[in-house]
């Protein structure tokens, strides 16, 4: 089962989740090697393909590199839970189609290593030994992004009408 | 019709229909900016649609971030960005043309009322000559070069009013950083943050309010035009927010309660009075950036470190904004007296500001600079510690060795 992997801090930046030095390149098998290595060295060692990052508010704050997004989703992060998220973070996510959720209180519920089940059709991280957070749904424009796989394939689609 | 704000008339001249807050609208842009650093990405991006711009004149390319080139990686990628805008009829900035930001308002590429994107989160800049910049990712700038559009969500506006004036000694990044400090740093997320600042102001003391509007997390920083920005400027008839538009929020600083600031480790956020911080050592000073990297910057430091030296303790680095502030730097003998003083001299662009050459951090070092952020590993090794200052204060801080004010250096004799 997934875990959660727990960062409560508040304005986690750019570059805390992929320090510029490594744009050099936007492999993210690449990237990933050094997602949230300044913050915590360990980070990319403990997470499990599948696993979800919980973190403060305001996540993603700082710089406008989309690399963020892929040092994330190359570690193996399937989704990010936050109470906010950062104004360019956000549209990144979006349209490289990975979920990001606003949620509160889950500092109350989750604790690092947590194992949980992300319920996307109903909104809901769920915590296997009890406990729940309901989380907002994404808004429709960014749904239909998200179900085409990203903005690219949207536009695609859009293209082939 | 409902009264708008600033924001509000930008956007819906570009949606072709009156728009207000909270709204979706697609809209023209009139330019694209990609610095060397998001090349790559945003041309594999365009690759992959089989797409090209548009409207290839309202494509820049600058190379700023890392330039000259670091290593083969980054030189590859400079050059890929190289042969894309001249095969394609796009605008080059080459390597020593200077900093996006400043490049594309010496241009004249900015201008009043206009629609600017940028690869680069401090695109909010444009705002100090009245122009809607803001920074995405790069597959939406590969997107609005492919499509000359792209969507956006109208933002809530966040008024700041100024009263009296600056005492001596204060400046624009005081103030920044002042309005920073009160917003916080999630403080105006998605917002558009609209100064009243009056006739106040040069163009580069706006360029310098603007850009550090996106450490409070806006979409936009715009100022309303005045002043120098009136005078030099075609500033459209229909700039101007109407009154009795609606803002989410409304931030009044009195100027004259203002003494020099200082953001502390690790966030632009954690603003505090240099008095309060004196004696901390410093083993590096930037003065630089497109937050203070202008010949007015420039001016201000040599003012301080006239007749005096950096302290052997501490580096001092220069890094003009541009190739037209280096030319005059050197022209009016700014750069003679910076050099006499002990500077070091580097290529305009970006400098160490976000870490990735000219001048990065070793493990327990302070620096002291004039840039806009000063987060965990920004400059090099994440146990550095940046505090952001004005270029002012940053001088003081080379001469000293230590965080200091100007007020604070022994006298200069003869």
């Amino acid at each position: 089962m997934p875990a959660a992997r727990v960062y409560f801090k508040d304005h986690i930046n750019t570059d805390e989740i992929i320090p510029a030095r490594y744009l050099t390149t936007f492999e993210e098998a690449e990237l990933a090697k050094h997602a949230m290595e300044d913050l915590d060295p360990d980070f990319v060692r403990r997470v499990r393909p599948g696993d979800v990052l919980l973190a403060g508010a305001d996540f993603g704050c700082g710089s406008s590199r989309e690399h963020a997004v892929w040092a994330l989703r190359g570690a193996g992060i399937a989704a990010v839970l936050a109470p906010s998220f950062a104004r360019i973070f956000y549209r990144n996510a979006i349209n490289g189609g990975f979920p990001v959720f606003e949620a509160d209180g889950l500092e109350q519920v989750f604790a690092e290593g947590d194992e949980v089940q992300l319920d996307t059709e109903h909104g809901l991280l769920r915590r296997r030994a009890g406990g729940q957070v309901q989380f907002r749904p994404l808004p429709e424009f960014a749904k239909r992004i998200a179900q085409a796989g990203g903005l690219l394939e949207y536009f695609r689609d859009q293209a082939r009408g | 019709m409902r009264p708008q704000t600033l924001a509000e008339k930008i956007l819906s001249r570009h949606a072709g229909r009156p728009v207000w807050a909270g709204e979706l609208c697609v809209v023209e842009v009139d330019h694209v900016m990609v610095v060397d650093s998001i090349a790559p990405s945003v041309l594999e991006v365009l690759q992959d649609l089989r797409a090209e711009p548009r409207y290839p004149d309202r494509v820049s390319f600058v190379i700023d971030h890392a330039a000259p080139a670091v290593n083969e990686s980054v030189a590859a990628a400079q050059r890929q960005a190289r042969t894309y805008a001249r095969e394609h009829g796009c605008l080059l900035f080459e390597v020593g043309r200077g900093i996006c930001h400043q490049v594309l308002i010496e241009e004249g590429i900015v201008q009043p009322g206009k629609l600017i994107l940028g690869s680069d989160s401090h695109s909010t800049t444009y705002g100090a000559v009245g122009a809607f910049g803001t920074g995405m990712g790069a597959t939406d700038i590969a997107l609005a070069a492919a499509a000359g559009r792209t969507w956006l969500k109208v933002p809530a506006s966040l008024k700041v009013v100024l009263r009296g004036e600056l005492g001596p000694g204060v400046g624009a990044k005081d103030l920044a950083l002042e309005m920073i400090g009160r917003l916080g740093a999630d403080g105006a997320t998605y917002m558009s943050i609209e100064i009243d600042a009056g006739d106040r102001f040069s163009r580069g003391e706006r360029m310098t309010l603007a850009n550090l509007c996106v450490e409070a997390g806006a979409k936009a920083g715009l100022v309303l035009p005045g002043g120098e920005v009136a005078r030099d400027y075609a500033v459209p008839e229909w700039l101007r927010p109407d009154p009795g538009a609606q803002y989410r929020a409304t931030l009044e600083i009195d100027l004259a309660e203002l003494s020099p600031r200082m953001s502390v480790p690790h966030q632009v956020d954690q603003v505090r009075e240099v008095a309060g911080l004196r004696g901390r050592k410093v083993d590096q000073v930037f003065l630089g950036s497109c937050t203070n990297g202008r010949l007015e910057d420039l001016h201000a430091a040599a003012q301080v470190l006239r007749g005096r030296r950096v302290n052997p303790g501490t580096r001092l680095l220069v890094i003009p904004a541009s190739s037209l502030v280096l030319e005059a730097a050197a022209e009016d003998g700014t750069l003679l007296t910076l050099l006499q003083a002990g500077a070091v001299l580097g290529t305009p662009g970006c400098g160490p500001c976000m870490g990735r050459h000219q001048g990065v951090l070793a493990p327990g070092e302070v620096c002291v600079s004039t840039s806009n952020r000063n987060f965990l590993g920004r400059m090099g090794s994440a146990e550095a510690e940046i505090y952001l200052a004005s270029p002012a204060v940053a001088a003081a801080c080379a001469v000293a060795g230590q965080i200091a004010l100007p007020e604070d250096l022994e006298a200069v004799h003869g």
